[in-house]
């Protein structure tokens, strides 16, 4: 036996040697069942690797440190979401127009998050390295973490405000929702290597700045301490996230020179299919926050042009060009916000959350913000639209639009090259017509129509009878086949919808706080003129 | 003096959210509940998964198990997020602590060399059980149904990454940091033909299809047998004559596995009393690999325990079928 102070002393590892020692080394060899009957789904996709030991961990972040970190940040972030609860801290944000936007975070994002925890424990499962695997269980917990303090975050709202109750329903029914849930949906069911790429480097590493700022600074300028927090809260899990991005980048185009091209045509399709996707967050920065960020225009010259542009000359070296249809987005910068906003306007009987038409000092701060588009296309229509109000004749539209086949928008955009012209685009694939709002999206169709085909468009489905709740009778002669949708999508007619002004949010929301629920308007209750 | 701070008090329009309302009543939620409720898709699905063409996104069919409500399987321990990443946290603590302790006294750099070799022989393979039980759990958490499978299968996956390096904690406190235990450790697990059965059974789940056959077979059936096995049976065999210092390590594992089996148990349990065929598909399942388990263990066990083994696996046994006994499955 050994005698006390025979042994020599411990030798004291770094942080690197510990994760290497600690990690390195699990996986092994099997030899009882056959590899590729072990890791069925990295081959399908033509991706090469070689060595997957060439995978540099970026974090070489043990079990016991995440725990502790993670668990620290948790801590404080629940004591100032419950300090919001026990201090009715939904009354301090600028107006009833902000929660607006919270509905659109709730009912189209956390359905994201999830649908992104979902894809990265595939990623964990089917990748064949450890190092790569253990990324993609991180990665998956902390989706999970961001779908669960996001609904806790936003839940004490949902107590106060219409149209937050059912987010789980809505996201899986309602139209303008099937637009993230399609985008998540689309990249979850490719294989693991378009996955990876599509969330996260095109999505997290090229595009999540402009998903995450508009959002969590709008809460911090508009005085929400609860959804603030969660974005501070977040903001280390997406660093991490996005150097994932950058690394999966590198170890595929290092592995193989025939990864390039592979690479090269999923960079192009996820930088259109996410642009799409963030047309939600342009519009929701443009005209839902009552207190502004920047200008979307502002927002994708910054974190596109200037940050991808540094990125793409960086990634040169590897073959790889910026992607495809960037210079359509920059075309469209000026111009999507407002077209989109006037969308939601024209349908809103048939959206979730009430809207309303800029005010005047809105309407400049847009002239100042898009010199070249707003005052000539935008404001005449805004101010008509006002005049039609005043008469007591709003403008409404009451027909469902043409949806793109792939994004899902309402075919609403305009020509690159002409603000005043509707792009349609339409290819033929099996016998049947397929309909785009750009090149883009036609591309990405065209690249696998088999997909595509399958996509659950939700105007088509209410034409075909399929959006309506249990127990409709389409037969009845009072039957209302819109009213039946709406219901079908869990959005309740006469109190979702609408105008602002007339909405139930913005009658308590007077009543609850004495202050106008849309600061720019003027009270529209008597509750404001109150002083108990 | 008490005073009384007077609030701004607002009656709110709702408790909580609808689909909650609709399975508890119109009362506030818990925060566990807010997550692991029907936060997952279940209809509309957009795409085909180009992984299995014939599937959905989220398939009910990938096990042969039929829930009415799949969210009858939730976790007795409640956890969300917040709550497991903290409890996590504090009990990494208390570890640290015995972890630290250990170190300084030298516990287990002291033991005799063949007790230490026989530390490393019983325990440094389990890295590789853990981490292949890790790929196990995530191939729940990719494919099964529902948020609240999902979600506590990611925990129990990180989990499991957590023991491994645990264990592998346990064999640099054994070489002094050298790292030859882990080494070791690896080449029995691969070469060795006393471990070659429980690496075979491992590999086996590896292309084992139906997602909560994994969760009884790994999760029941296998830990079920090695962990009281190792960190009771072993444990107290070295405890036996050498004293206490490896038990201060191993309890944890212990520990975990006493909690985890709280959301397996309720889990197995709750999916067996939905009806007789998947009750009669668990048993089956729990039987072959309950068998396939003590098989594995059986050349560790002679080893390690030499004519102590077929008592202890005896007594192993026996707790696992009094506790399958528990969940309804009569053997």
């Amino acid at each position: 036996m050994a005698a006390d102070g025979d042994l020599k002393p411990i030798k004291k590892l770094s942080l690197k040697e510990n994760y290497a020692l600690l990690t390195r080394g699990l996986g092994w060899e099997p030899t009882y069942e056959k590899k590729e009957e072990i890791f069925r789904t990295i081959d399908f996709e033509g991706i090469k690797i070689h060595d997957w030991e060439k995978w540099e961990d970026p974090f070489r972040l043990t079990m016991d440190a995440y725990w502790k970190y993670q668990g620290e940040k948790e801590r404080k972030l629940y004591a100032i979401i419950d300090a919001f609860q026990q201090n009715n801290g939904q009354f301090n944000v600028t107006d009833a127009r902000y929660v607006q936007a919270l509905k659109l975070f709730l009912n189209g994002i956390v359905g994201l998050e999830y649908a992104s925890h979902r894809g990265f424990n595939i990623l964990g499962r089917e990748f064949p390295g450890v190092g790569p695997r253990i990324a993609a269980q991180m990665q998956a917990i902390d989706e999970l973490r961001h779908a669960t303090t996001q609904i806790h975050a936003i839940s004490h709202y949902n107590r106060f405000f219409e149209g937050m109750a059912d987010f789980p329903h809505q996201f899986d029914r309602v139209w303008y929702l099937s637009i993230p849930k399609s985008f998540f949906e689309d990249a979850v069911s490719s294989g693991p290597f378009e996955f990876i790429v599509a969330i996260s480097f095109a999505f997290e590493y090229v595009l999540t700045n402009l998903a995450f700022m508009p959002w969590m600074s709008g809460a911090a300028f508009n005085g929400d301490m609860s959804t603030v927090s969660f974005g501070f809260s977040a903001q280390s899990d997406e660093a991490r996230h996005m150097t994932l991005g950058i690394e999966v980048i590198k170890f595929l185009l290092e592995q193989d020179p025939d990864n390039v091209p592979l690479v090269q045509k999923w960079i192009d399709k996820w930088f259109w299919r996410g642009y799409r996707l963030l047309a939600l967050l342009a519009t929701m920065m443009d005209y839902m926050l009552p207190k502004r960020v920047m200008s979307w225009s502002e927002a994708w010259t910054i974190y596109y042009e200037e940050n991808g542009g540094a990125l793409f000359a960086d990634l040169a070296r590897y073959g790889i060009r910026p992607p495809k249809y960037a210079d359509v987005t920059i075309k469209e910068k000026q111009r999507v916000s407002h077209e989109m906003w006037s969308i939601f306007y024209s349908v809103r009987n048939a959206v979730g959350f009430p809207v309303w038409l800029p005010s005047a000092e809105e309407m400049d701060w847009f002239s100042e913000k898009y010199p070249d588009t707003f005052d000539r296309y935008y404001r005449p229509r805004f101010e008509h639209w006002r005049e039609l109000e005043e008469k007591g004749t709003p403008f409404t539209n009451m027909t469902l639009p043409q949806l793109c086949q792939v994004c899902q928008w309402p075919c609403i955009y305009t020509e690159p090259d002409d603000p005043t012209e509707f792009v349609h685009r339409e290819t033929e694939y099996q016998g049947e017509t397929f309909h785009f709002c750009s090149d883009g999206c036609k591309d990405i169709f065209c690249n696998e129509p088999e997909k595509y085909v399958h996509a659950w468009l939700p105007v088509h489905q209410i034409y075909q009878g399929n959006c309506f709740p249990e127990g409709a009778d389409p037969t009845a002669p009072d039957f209302n086949p819109l009213v039946a949708a709406l219901q079908y999508m869990g959005i309740k007619p006469g109190v979702d919808g609408g105008l602002m002004s007339q909405h139930v949010d913005a009658s308590r929301w007077e009543q609850w706080t004495s202050r106008p629920a849309n600061l720019h308007e003027g009270a529209i209750t008597q509750a404001v003129r109150k002083t108990t | 003096m008490s005073v009384d701070i007077r609030t701004n008090s607002v009656k709110p329009i709702r408790n909580t959210f609808a689909h909650l309302a609709r399975r508890f009543g119109d009362k506030p939620a818990s925060r566990y509940q807010e997550i692991a409720y029907d936060v997952q898709s279940e209809v509309n699905f957009h795409y085909k998964p180009l992984w299995d063409p014939d599937g959905e996104i989220y398939d009910k069919r990938r096990t042969a198990i039929t829930m009415a409500d799949w969210y009858a399987l939730k976790d007795p321990r409640q956890f969300y997020y917040g709550s497991y990443t903290t409890t996590r946290a504090k009990q990494q603590d208390a570890l640290d602590r015995q972890l630290d302790f250990a170190e300084k006294r030298d516990l287990l750099r002291q033991l005799p060399e063949e007790v230490r070799a026989q530390i490393v022989f019983a325990l440094l393979p389990l890295r590789h059980y853990e981490w292949g039980a890790n790929m196990n759990n995530c191939f729940i958490s990719a494919y099964g149904y529902g948020t609240a499978i999902t979600q506590a299968a990611i925990m129990a996956t990180t989990d499991r990454l957590g023991m491994a390096q645990h264990i592998s904690r346990i064999g640099l406190l054994v070489d002094g940091n050298s790292g030859e235990s882990l080494t070791r450790g690896r080449a029995l697990w691969i070469d060795d033909p006393a471990w070659q059965g429980l690496r075979r059974r491992i590999e086996r789940l590896f292309v084992t299809r139906d997602w909560f056959e994994v969760m009884v077979a790994q999760n029941l059936a296998l830990d079920g047998l090695v962990y009281p096995f190792f960190f009771q049976q072993f444990d107290k065999h070295i405890a036996a004559s050498h004293g206490t210092g490896l038990s201060t390590l191993t309890d944890y594992l212990l520990r975990w596995h006493e909690e985890t089996a709280k959301w397996v148990d309720a889990t197995v349990k709750t999916a067996a009393a939905e009806n007789e065929q998947n009750r009669a598909a668990i048993v089956g399942w729990f039987l072959a690999w309950r068998e396939a388990g003590i098989d594995a263990l059986k050349p560790i066990a002679e080893r390690v325990l030499g004519d102590a083994a077929e008592a202890a696996l005896g007594a192993v046994a026996a707790q696992l079928d009094a506790r399958a006994a528990k969940l309804g499955l009569k053997v």
